[in-house]
């Protein structure tokens, strides 16, 4: 087990590098940010070059992408052009996006699994029928439809919620955004449950444990579940990073201050250091996600072993 | 009808807005505000969107529009625009003399202090001015003290700064101080008004950081508290001193990561202010708002510039050629259907907002800027046809929805000269690599230009646009004669003539057709039913300190 962990660390270096420097080269191949810091004038030439050179960007790339690579290790990300630093931006982005990342999820857990449950015993019925017609009308329509739908009817219409997310974004301000988030990943879990569980409840292992006369619910939560569990835990857990990466059109239906909207506007402004700096985080959060994943399996199923 | 249901809609959902949040402060602030005159500052506060400053909050740093508003409500200069007129009226200059439009003698009010007791001296001018033109500040504004002699000392092209302070600032006494200008420039106190002109109290340059964590300065607004990235809480500073004290407890400036989403809280009776409806609102923002919508004239001027470095424009033909391309444009067409009529028509290269004072003169363009698809057909053939046969509008695709109007522009002008494949949109992928590619003067045809004025004069509108080797003379426009006319209207001392001379200059770009002049752009702004006194100033920005609340 140890070793396999060391293992999986040391692989997260190689794809750690790529993966920075694919993002550093593609924010840079867009041209020099300090051009549109001045409008739509053009900036005076000699603060632009002093601009250049207090962020590095007079040097050949390779070598501001060592130098920024350093200062990482060194947990310094930068500062964007606003004056601030990158490590500030995260520490206001990164707890709201991962309090929403939560919701997400919990509804995903919750609901996505206690569907595909129900659905997966009960092939063919009409809840079955129901079920698959909603996800797949869920599938089918883009988040942005979703999210500014809820926000219409349940924020202006019905006034049930505000439409827009205060600053400090607390906890049930984030429900609706959790769940227009998680709409997509929450029917593919429903999905991925039902298929899972309706071909373990046929096996062996079931049949014996209701012969030996389980309780219906232990059967089905300790046996059927547990063993049906590992692809729906393989999805969450890549879906953790695409959720908190992807979470850019909730954020800005809901006027939600994270990771998404600071990422959209270091692509708009060019910023090289808020860009790469949230991406890098992502890529760990990613990266870590999939870790704990695997060892999930080992818990789910014992026979799965890490040598 | 709709219109009627829709209004009630709103009146509802703010009634229940108001009584789910429990918010007292809207109620008692209003009986409290009729006692009191606004004074007290627990009447109403005002929420209004922002959006994300896009460099550093200080006031020679800041350029665009979402932090100028911030500047506008914390900061008073020697001059303020006045916001109905946009004039140069003195804000805290006692007075500003010359004699001969290069050396002035200031003298700073009496009694005006920043919101921290710190007192407002002839110093918090010199030191602010000297700290926004050094070049290790980078202050992004630097060029607006260029005029001051001593500016090529501290700033220089390349190289380092020789000197600390510029020579042409003396400090005179307390309250009093001298500035000398490398040229003549009239007009020079009038652009006293603009936000980098502002004074700055002694914690900005002791604590910097702390002072960019919660700015200080001298106007009717005080900072309370700032979230950066969220928000930013204003209260009316009660002993401001000035005449323009804020008439409501304060303004909530809350960042928004979409305009869209900005609306939707305004209709929805969460936010009191939104200074920038989506364009694909403006349809339904009369029904949706019951008149409470403006749509007023701003400095700002959309047009298309040139690249003059290109021989195939600088030629012979290249007047001809451009007034074509400007006789094919059907303008009023495009700003009623695309623009919804959020933009003017424009008729010359100014501005409505400076008034005819100021030096703005409708159909200064005449027939030049007026669709007229024979008289273009037959200029641009006169001219030899699109140089290469084809003729590209760059822009930048990212903001601003510049596509759809590139396309209608082309679309007329191939419709004119008869083939559908002669003008085509060149989108660039992002603000900066389009600015960059200006830069570089790698344009080959023409290009977007939009300029916001910096101050209510004509001469903002002209000398950097279209002057030899200007700062935002993109396309590299050179004249002689509009040169001579610029330096001749910027040393008349009488103001009446230095305005007639700029427009004799306007006169050169028209004749050149130096751009193409599209539109003047409005700013516009919805609000709710909780407050009133709503207006923008000539820089689209809102007037914060008039808005009443209740």
């Amino acid at each position: 087990m140890g070793r396999y962990v060391i293992r999986r660390l040391l692989q997260m270096i190689p794809v750690f590098i790529g993966t920075t420097l694919l993002i550093f080269l593609m924010v840079n191949i867009q041209g020099d940010p300090i051009a549109g810091l001045c409008g739509d004038k053009q900036c005076d030439p000699a603060t632009i070059t002093q601009l250049r050179k207090d962020f590095g960007l007079d040097k050949p790339l390779w070598q501001q992408y060592l130098t920024y690579m350093g200062h990482v290790f060194s947990g310094n990300f930068g500062t964007a052009f606003n004056g601030e630093k990158v490590i500030d931006l995260m520490g206001s982005a990164f707890p709201v996006t991962i309090r929403l990342t939560l919701v997400a999820i919990v509804f995903e857990l919750i609901i996505g699994i206690v569907f595909g449950v129900i659905t997966g015993l009960r092939r063919g019925s009409f809840v079955d029928t129901g079920v698959l017609l909603l996800t797949l009308v869920v599938i089918a329509v883009p988040t942005f439809v979703t999210g500014l739908l809820a926000q219409l009817l349940l924020g202006v219409k019905w006034n049930i919620i505000e439409p827009s997310v205060s600053s400090e974004a607390p906890l049930d301000e984030l429900i609706v955004p959790g769940l227009v988030l998680a709409s997509v990943s929450l029917a593919y879990v429903t999905r991925l449950t039902r298929t899972s569980i309706a071909e373990n409840a046929r096996s062996d292992y079931v049949r014996t444990a209701t012969a030996k006369g389980l309780p219906r619910h232990r059967v089905v939560i300790r046996h059927l579940l547990r063993n049906s569990l590992i692809p729906v835990i393989t999805f969450i857990g890549t879906d953790i990073g695409a959720l908190m990466g992807g979470a850019i059109v909730t954020e800005r239906i809901f006027n939600i201050h994270g990771v998404g909207f600071q990422l959209y506007q270091g692509i708009l402004r060019q910023n090289t250091q808020t860009v790469v700096g949230f991406v890098t985080v992502l890529v760990i959060v990613f990266l870590v996600a999939n870790l704990l994943v695997d060892l999930l399996y080992a818990v789910l199923d014992p026979r799965i072993r890490y040598a | 009808m709709r219109g009627a249901t829709h209004a009630k809609w709103a009146a509802c959902t703010v009634a229940v807005a108001l009584a789910a949040t429990a918010c007292g402060s809207g109620s008692s602030g209003s009986g409290s505000g009729s006692s009191s005159s606004g004074s007290s500052g627990s009447s109403g506060v005002v929420s209004a969107s922002w959006g994300d400053p896009q460099n550093p909050l200080e006031p020679a740093n800041t350029n665009e529009v979402q932090g100028g508003k911030v500047l506008d409500l914390i900061f008073r200069g020697l001059k303020r625009y006045n916001p109905k007129t946009a004039k140069a009226e003195n804000a805290l200059a006692q007075s500003i003399t010359t004699k001969d439009a290069q050396n002035f003698n200031v003298t700073v009010k009496n009694g005006w202090t920043f919101s921290n007791g710190e007192k407002v001296t002839a110093k918090s001018f010199v030191n602010a001015w000297n700290y926004g033109a050094a070049l290790k500040n980078n202050q992004k504004n630097a060029s607006f003290f260029q005029y001051i002699d001593g500016y090529d000392k501290v700033h220089p092209e390349t190289g380092k700064a020789t000197a600390t302070t510029m020579s042409g600032l003396k400090v005179t006494g307390a309250q009093t101080f001298t500035i000398r200008l490398s040229q003549k420039f009239s007009t020079f106190p009038d652009t006293l008004g603009y936000a980098a002109f502002s004074p700055l109290p002694q914690t900005f340059f002791t604590n910097h950081s702390a002072w960019l964590a919660k700015p200080v300065g001298n106007g009717p607004y005080q900072v309370q508290k700032y979230d950066r990235g969220s928000q930013m809480s204003l209260r009316t500073w009660k002993k401001y001193p000035g005449p323009d004290k804020a008439r409501n407890g304060g303004v909530d400036l809350k960042v928004y990561t979409d305009n869209n989403t900005a609306y939707t809280d305004l209709v929805a009776g969460n936010l009191d202010l939104v200074d920038d409806v989506p364009a694909n609102q403006l349809r339904n923002v009369k029904s949706d708002l019951d008149g409470r919508y403006i749509n007023t004239p701003a400095g700002i001027i959309q047009t298309l510039a040139f690249p003059f470095y290109d021989k195939a424009w600088s030629g012979p033909n290249g007047v001809k050629l451009r007034t074509g391309i400007s006789m094919a444009i059907n303008r009023p067409q495009i700003t009623e259907t695309i623009f919804q009529k959020t933009r003017t028509p424009a008729t010359d290269w100014t501005s409505p907002v400076l008034g005819k004072t100021g030096g703005f003169q409708a159909g200064l363009c005449g027939s030049k800027c007026t669709f007229n698809a024979a008289a273009a057909k037959k200029m641009i053939s006169d001219a030899g046809g699109f140089p290469g046969g084809k003729l590209t509008i760059t822009y930048n695709a990212d903001t601003g929805s510049h596509k759809v109007w590139v396309d209608a522009v082309c679309n007329n002008i191939n419709n004119v000269v008869g083939n559908d494949k002669a003008c085509v949109g060149r989108p660039v992928g992002t603000f900066a690599d389009f600015r960059n590619q200006i830069g570089q003067h790698k344009m080959t045809g023409p290009f977007r230009a939009g300029w916001q004025m910096d101050y209510p004069l004509i001469q903002d509108f002209l000398q950097p646009l279209y002057f030899t080797g200007a700062s935002s003379n993109d396309g590299q426009f050179s004249n002689p004669q509009f040169d001579k006319l610029v330096n001749q209207a910027n040393a008349e001392t009488d103001e009446a003539k230095a305005v007639k001379t700029f427009q004799q200059a306007e006169g050169v770009v028209r004749d050149q057709m130096a751009a193409v002049p599209l539109w003047y752009q409005n700013g516009s702004a919805g609000f709710s039913d909780k407050i009133s006194n709503v207006a923008l100033n000539p820089f689209s920005v809102p007037v914060y300190n008039e808005i009443k609340v209740g």
